[in-house]
Parts: structure tokens; C-alpha cells; sequence
């Protein structure tokens, strides 16, 4: 029964995506195109956005199976460089790790990791300057990592405890760091990305020489704000970089959901007259030559860029998510492209420049180093366990100045609390809390 | 906390400006004064915008200080957003209040939440300008009043003027104001006071009193209501195009009416409603939006709850129907003159 009656048509039908493997598949990744390190052309930065186009389809690989770095965007970082940043990338591990048993000890009430992703954030961070400012979404804690952020400050946010500076008003890992030029996190999906245009837009109207850079994941490059983004960015020729991190999975919807079915998210720049790049998000080398080429591009004021860093998403999406419910646990280790940590200290071994032994003591280094600084941080108090900020700040920073209503209901709040807590004091928040 | 007569502009020539030409001036003032005052929106460069609300700012300021955006509500105010975290005082322009709601998440999750989630770090110190209201066949997308969305939201300012005098006092202040505000401009009143009687001629603001605007800087508090007229009988609260319609149809009627223009929403100046309803005892409450969840259904709570035993009358709220603005039919939608002299009627006789 068709709804028109014309039955000399043939029917309509509707497709939605389906990913290729569930729990209990058998992973077989060979529909993904992998092209050799080294292979991809690597334009001038101030080049016609259109030249960037073959990119989009590509992937730029600087890492070989031999380890190598080989081609035209090998950066030829040197091996201090490259040993910071494997340093930087394993400390973004240990810290995860840290903080997800720490969420599963019931000291906080959420978290989420990157594991597998860190090249995204802690490559581009090393390839920005450490004043450009970046809008990040909620998986790109190498950034501050990468910029020296203390460890202490992230946990007392994990925590939301009394050291919190954002007293304890946000989700934990959604971060702000004005000192590191680290854009406040919104749990509202893709807003940063018109808001780095915008604050792009604002460093090239004062003549400033810092530029912007921006992620979102490939799941919310279907907002709105993504193409609003794309449109002031190329109407303006603002220096901002785009970094879409498509790790395959949105929650439990799988990249299908954001078209990737039908093009890459690199592509989608070609439509804005935008350069697109597209990037093994597994190869650190690879992440922050793009990533170098984006800045350099932006701050000669040739334009903007999109990089889309092809990676997988190794852990569930938060510590709410368990992905062995909507995808099979063979992807993270069929995963065609590897482990950016394991890559890069392969590279440096091959280079004569690290060893297993080396690799095996900075990790046991940088647990205790997450160790520490998760006990200082514990200090502060853990999230419900009372030692949270002064319960009237709660009402600060609606506006600049506290008006009447606000006035009203915060004495409210300290009445309801004077009625359950008969010796609660608000100098001692905590002792009856 | 009323402010009669702002003291500090009693020596300052003035002139007589319609409200398109006092928001201009405002504008021009704090572009001279901050070099971190930009203006962007649709056709708001070259053109000077549609209302001619930025006209030869951009010959003035520079192209790089004020300029055309793309039609997208989202990216003006997203863009608006960023430019605020990095110092600069955006001040951006919807073409139509009904144009807004694309922008509405980076207002509502984004601008009004900044300080308050980043503990400070980042604000969003922007004015949405916008012109809203019916009465000028606008048709659905083209009348809206959405002001109830926008004070129903922790962290935004809503502003709407009356008169020029005041459009430009408050936009400058607007403006100065480190959270984000939302300055709601009522297009039916940009060339005249209007009296609620569509049938007849419209009056240019030359004619009117609160056209004589102060030449150069002035700023009124955001926050504080103003006393349009002092009266025993019943206190009306009001503001934008409402407080002319209300204040000619008291006229009319003879009533000794206590007329308030609000001015400012969020914050609400609730010290002036209480001592007006505790001294008249009665309240008219007028807006030309929808009436379900209105700011009037705000207002009506606050009346009551502070003034309840003072109350000698129900509360009274006038406002447009609950449809869309309908375009042949909008003045049977416009809560005008037999709506208010209804309400009056009602109080009168309480």
C-alpha cells in the first residue's frame, strides 16, 4: 500500500546508515583506504584553497611501517622534540587513566578519556604558539597538557572541590583556562566553533599577530554552527584552524550519522573555498605538520584551514557510555592506523633516540606523577564529599553584580540550608555538608 | 531609585531626534569613545541597515569596525561570542527580533552562561540590538515581541525603549554593561509615539517631549524604571510602544493613572512597581507580546506577592492574543485602545 496510490512508480525508500560491524562482528577494515607515508603532495601554506583539494580525499601520513618519517610534510621535529611529545601524549594517558578510576571510586561524578586520540591535541598544541587561542571540545585534554597546565588545577575541576577555580559549577573536564588561552568548555555541541571565528576575526581586526584554533568532533560538525563557522570564517578570511576529530563514533552513532557515508569531513571546506586537510590522526608527526601548515597559513592571512584528523575513538565516549553495547570490541585492535603513542616511540627507537627501557621508566615516572598530584588535588576534597566552594558563590557571576532577585533567592538558599543544617556556618561550608 | 530628572544633563543642549537617529547617536558616541565597540548584522555597513539605525557609521569607524555579515543569526551572535572573549564590545544587530531564534543557543548556552561557567574568566559584554513589535504590517516574521525568552534566562539583560531620550541613554549604557544584553528596539515608535488609534496620523517625534535628546555622552542606569506620570488611581506598568498606547487611552479616559515605563526587564526595577502599587492599590500590566508566559504573567506574580494586601482589584494584564502576528487582521491582534480601556474600566469600577 503506497500512500500516493501512483503504484506504476516505483517506492521510495529510506536509507539509515548502519555501521559495519555490531557486538560479536568480525572487524574487516580493508574498505579503508590507507595510502603510503610520505605519498602525499604537500602544497605552499599560501597556496589557492582549491589546491588543498585532493587533500581532502587523501590521507597525509608521515609515519611508515618501517617507522620512518618519510615525504614532504615530515616536519623534521628534532629528538628532544619528539621525545616531549611522546611524553606529552603518554602523560595525557596516565592522567585518563588516573582520572577514569578515580570517577569509578566515586570521587567524581564523570570523565572521559582520549586514549587513542591524543595526537589530535597534543600535536596541534605543540604546532600553535602557545598564545594562539583555542575553543576545544571535551576530548582534547593534551592541549593543556601540553601547555604545562598544572595537572593540580585540572583535577580540583574533575573534583569540583573547594581549589576548583570554576567552583564547582561545571561538568567535570569542561575546563577553562584564560592563562593557557584555553577557551571555556561548553557541554552544548560545535558553539565554539562560530566563537573562534569570531574571537579570529577580532585578533586580525586589532592587527595582533595570535590566531585561533578550534575542534569539534566529527558527530557535531552536522551543527548548525559548524556552518556558520565555515561561512563567516571564509567570508572574512579569518586566521582560525578547524580541526574536526572524527573518531568514528558519536556516542553510539557511528560517523554514518554525520555523512560520512558519502564524503570526507575534510571535504566539506571545499564547499566554503576553505583548504581542507586530511590527516592519519594516529600519526603524530603527520597531525603536526598539518597542523604547522593551518597556523603558518593562518597567521600570513591566506585563509583558514580544515583538518580532519581520521582517527578511533579506543574507549567508550564518557564513563556514562559502554560501547561493547553498539560496537565490537574487535575495532580498537583491527584499527588500521595503530596507537599514536606506540607510533611515535617506535619512530624515536628506530631513530636510535629511545628504547623499551626508557619508555617503561617515564611511564612509571609519569604515574606518580599523576599519583602526586591527584593526592595534592585530594586535598582540596573530592565531589560529594563536602569540601566544596562557599554555597553563596553559587549565585556570583550570573552578572557582573548580584541584582535583587538573585539577592532574594541566595538568602533563600542560606535560609533552606540554616533549616536542614542547624550548625551549618557559612564560614565552614563544608562542616555540615 | 526613580529617575525624574537626570541632573547631570540638565545643562546639555539638545536636540530633537527621532529614536532611529537617537540609537545612531548612541552608537557614533560609543564607537568614538571604545575602540573596542564594533557593529556587524545584515546590511548594517555600507547601507547603514534597513531602519537606518548605523547609517554612516561605517564611512566614520571603517570597514573593520563596522560591516555586513552573512544571514546567519547563529554565526552573528557566535562570532559576537568570540569577539567578547577577546576584548572587544560587539555590538551586533538582528534585523528583526523575529530573525533571532537561530541565534537563540549561542545566547542562551553560550553568551549569557560565559562568566558564570568560567567563574569569570570569559564574559560576553555584547548588545543584541534588534528591532521588535508589531503595528507596521509586518506579518508574522516581522512583529514579534520575544522578549519572555529572553528574561526567562539566567545571565541576559533585556532592555526596551520608549522614547529617544531614553534609546540612546540606555543603548550607551547597554553598551558600558559587561554581561550580555538584549535591547529590544519597538519599530512601530522609531519615527513617532504611537497612540494606539492606527486610523489616525501618525505624529513625528519633534512634537513630543522625550525627543529632545542631550548632545553627547549620557547614560541611564540599566535597572531603573522611569515615571512616565504620577497618579493615584491605578498604577499601569508598561514599556516600549505600550507605554504611549496605555498613557493616550488614561489620557483619554480622564484617569489619574501612576503610568511606569519599565525601561529595564532583567534587571526589573521592583522597588518602583512596589511603592506605586502599594500606593495606588491597583495594577494595569500592559505588553503587546503573546500573553501565555509573557513577561505580564512575571510581573502579575511579583505584584502579588509583594503587594497582595494592598491589592484592592485584581491584577489586570492587557496583551496581544496568543496567535501569531496576523498581517491583514493585526490590529485585532494589537492590544490597543478598547483592550486597555476595557482593563481600565474593570479597575475603575473595583
Amino acid at each position: 500500500m503506497t500512500a500516493s496510490g501512483r503504484s506504476n512508480l516505483p517506492p521510495l525508500s529510506l536509507h539509515v546508515p548502519e555501521p559495519r560491524f555490531r557486538p560479536g562482528d568480525a572487524v574487516d577494515y580493508s574498505h579503508i583506504a590507507i595510502p603510503p607515508a610520505g605519498a602525499q603532495p604537500r602544497p605552499d601554506e599560501r597556496c589557492p584553497a582549491a589546491e588543498t583539494q585532493p587533500l581532502c580525499f587523501d590521507l597525509i601520513r608521515v609515519l611508515g611501517e618501517d617507522d620512518r618519517a618519510v615525504g614532504p610534510w615530515n616536519p623534521g621535529l628534532d629528538a628532544e622534540t619528539l621525545r616531549r611529545m611522546l611524553r606529552t601524549m603518554a602523560l595525557t594517558r596516565a592522567f585518563d587513566d588516573r582520572m577514569y578510576r578515580g570517577q569509578r571510586q566515586g570521587k567524581t561524578s564523570f570523565y572521559m578519556k582520549c586514549t587513542g586520540e591524543e595526537a589530535t591535541s597534543v600535536a596541534p598544541a605543540m604546532a600553535l604558539a602557545p598564545d594562539d587561542m583555542v575553543f576545544p571540545s571535551y576530548r582534547q585534554q593534551g592541549i593543556l597538557i601540553s601547555r604545562g597546565y598544572p595537572l593540580v588545577e585540572m583535577i580540583n575541576q574533575i573534583y569540583s572541590n573547594r581549589a576548583d577555580k570554576l567552583k564547582g559549577r561545571q561538568l567535570p573536564i569542561m575546563y577553562s583556562a584564560r592563562e593557557a588561552s584555553f577557551f571555556t568548555i561548553s557541554g552544548n555541541l560545535a558553539t565554539q566553533y562560530p566563537q573562534a571565528v569570531g574571537w579570529a576575526m577580532a585578533s586580525a581586526i586589532k592587527g595582533d599577530s595570535r590566531i585561533a584554533a578550534a575542534w569539534i568532533g566529527e558527530g557535531s560538525s552536522a551543527e548548525g554552527d559548524f556552518h556558520s563557522a565555515l561561512t563567516f570564517a571564509t567570508v572574512y578570511n579569518a586566521p582560525v584552524v578547524f580541526n574536526v576529530v572524527n573518531n568514528q563514533w558519536a556516542i553510539s552513532s557511528f560517523s554514518g550519522f554525520a555523512g560520512a557515508e558519502r564524503t570526507t569531513f575534510a571535504a566539506r571546506a571545499i564547499g566554503y573555498g576553505v583548504a581542507g586537510l586530511r590527516v592519519d590522526g594516529n600519526d603524530p608527526l603527520a597531525v603536526y605538520a598539518a597542523s604547522r601548515w593551518a597556523a603558518d597559513r593562518a597567521r600570513a592571512n591566506a585563509g583558514p584551514t580544515l583538518i580532519e584528523h581520521f582517527t578511533y575513538r579506543a574507549e567508550g565516549h564518557s564513563t556514562s557510555d559502554d560501547p561493547g553495547q553498539y560496537r565490537s570490541a574487535q575495532e580498537r585492535s583491527e584499527w588500521p592506523l595503530g596507537d599514536p603513542i606506540n607510533r611515535l616511540k617506535r619512530h624515536l627507537v628506530a631513530l636510535g633516540e629511545w628504547s623499551d627501557e626508557a619508555h617503561e621508566a617515564m611511564d612509571a615516572e609519569l604515574v606518580e606523577q599523576v599519583k602526586a598530584a591527584t593526592k595534592e588535588a585530594e586535598k582540596n576534597g573530592v565531589l560529594g564529599h563536602g569540601l566544596h566552594h562557599p554555597f553563596h558563590t553559587m549565585f556570583e557571576d550570573v552578572f557582573e553584580e548580584l541584582p535583587w532577585h538573585l539577592k532574594e533567592q541566595s538568602e533563600q538558599a542560606i535560609r533552606e540550608r540554616r533549616i536542614k543544617w542547624p550548625d551549618w556556618s557559612e564560614d565552614e561550608p563544608w562542616r555540615a555538608s | 531609585m526613580l529617575e525624574e530628572a537626570p541632573v547631570s544633563l540638565s545643562d546639555a543642549p539638545t536636540r530633537n531626534l527621532n529614536m532611529i537617529e537617537a540609537i545612531n547617536d548612541a552608537l557614533d558616541i560609543m564607537m568614538e569613545r571604545d575602540p573596542n565597540v564594533v557593529v556587524m548584522g545584515e546590511d548594517v555597513g555600507y547601507f547603514g541597515g534597513v531602519f537606518r539605525a548605523t547609517a554612516g557609521l561605517q564611512k566614520k569607524y571603517g570597514k573593520t569596525r563596522v560591516f555586513d555579515t552573512p544571514i546567519s543569526e547563529c554565526g552573528i551572535i557566535g562570532v559576537a561570542v568570540g569577539m567578547g572573549a577577546y576584548g572587544l564590545r560587539p555590538v551586533p544587530e538582528i534585523q528583526f527580533a523575529d530573525y533571532i531564534y537561530p541565534g537563540l543557543d549561542q545566547l542562551v548556552s553560550e553568551a549569557a552562561r560565559l562568566r558564570y561557567r568560567s567563574a569569570g574568566e570569559f564574559i560576553a559584554p555584547m548588545t543584541v540590538r534588534s528591532p521588535f513589535g508589531g503595528g507596521i504590517f509586518g506579518g508574522q516574521t516581522h512583529s514579534q515581541s520575544p522578549e519572555a525568552l529572553f528574561t526567562h534566562v539566567a545571565g541576559l539583560k533585556t532592555v526596551v525603549p520608549s522614547t529617544p531620550h531614553d534609546a540612546k541613554g540606555l543603548l550607551i549604557a547597554a553598551i558600558e554593561d559587561n554581561d550580555p544584553v538584549i535591547f529590544f528596539e519597538p519599530k512601530r515608535i522609531y519615527n513617532g509615539p504611537f497612540d494606539g488609534y492606527y486610523d489616525r496620523p501618525v505624529q513625528p517625534w519633534a512634537k513630543h517631549a522625550d525627543s529632545a535628546v542631550p548632545e553627547g555622552y549620557y547614560s541611564i542606569p540599566l535597572g531603573k524604571a522611569r515615571r512616565v506620570r504620577k497618579g493615584n488611581d491605578f498604577t499601569v506598568l508598561a514599556y516600549g510602544t505600550m507605554v504611549h498606547v496605555a498613557s493616550a487611552v488614561c489620557a483619554e479616559k480622564g484617569v489619574d493613572a501612576d503610568i511606569i515605563d519599565l525601561r529595564t526587564l532583567v534587571p526589573l526595577d521592583i522597588e518602583t512597581i512596589d511603592a506605586s502599587v502599594r500606593k495606588t492599590g491597583k495594577c494595569l500590566i500592559v505588553h503587546e507580546a503573546t500573553r501565555t508566559g509573557g513577561f505580564g504573567a512575571e510581573l502579575s506574580a511579583l505584584v502579588q506577592e509583594r503587594c497582595f494586601y494592598a491589592l484592592e482589584a485584581p491584577i489586570e494584564r492587557v496583551t496581544g492574543f496568543d496567535t501569531p502576528y496576523p498581517h491583514s487582521l493585526e490590529w485585532a491582534y494589537f492590544p490597543g485602545p478598547v483592550r486597555i480601556g476595557e482593563a481600565i474600566d474593570r479597575l475603575m469600577k473595583a
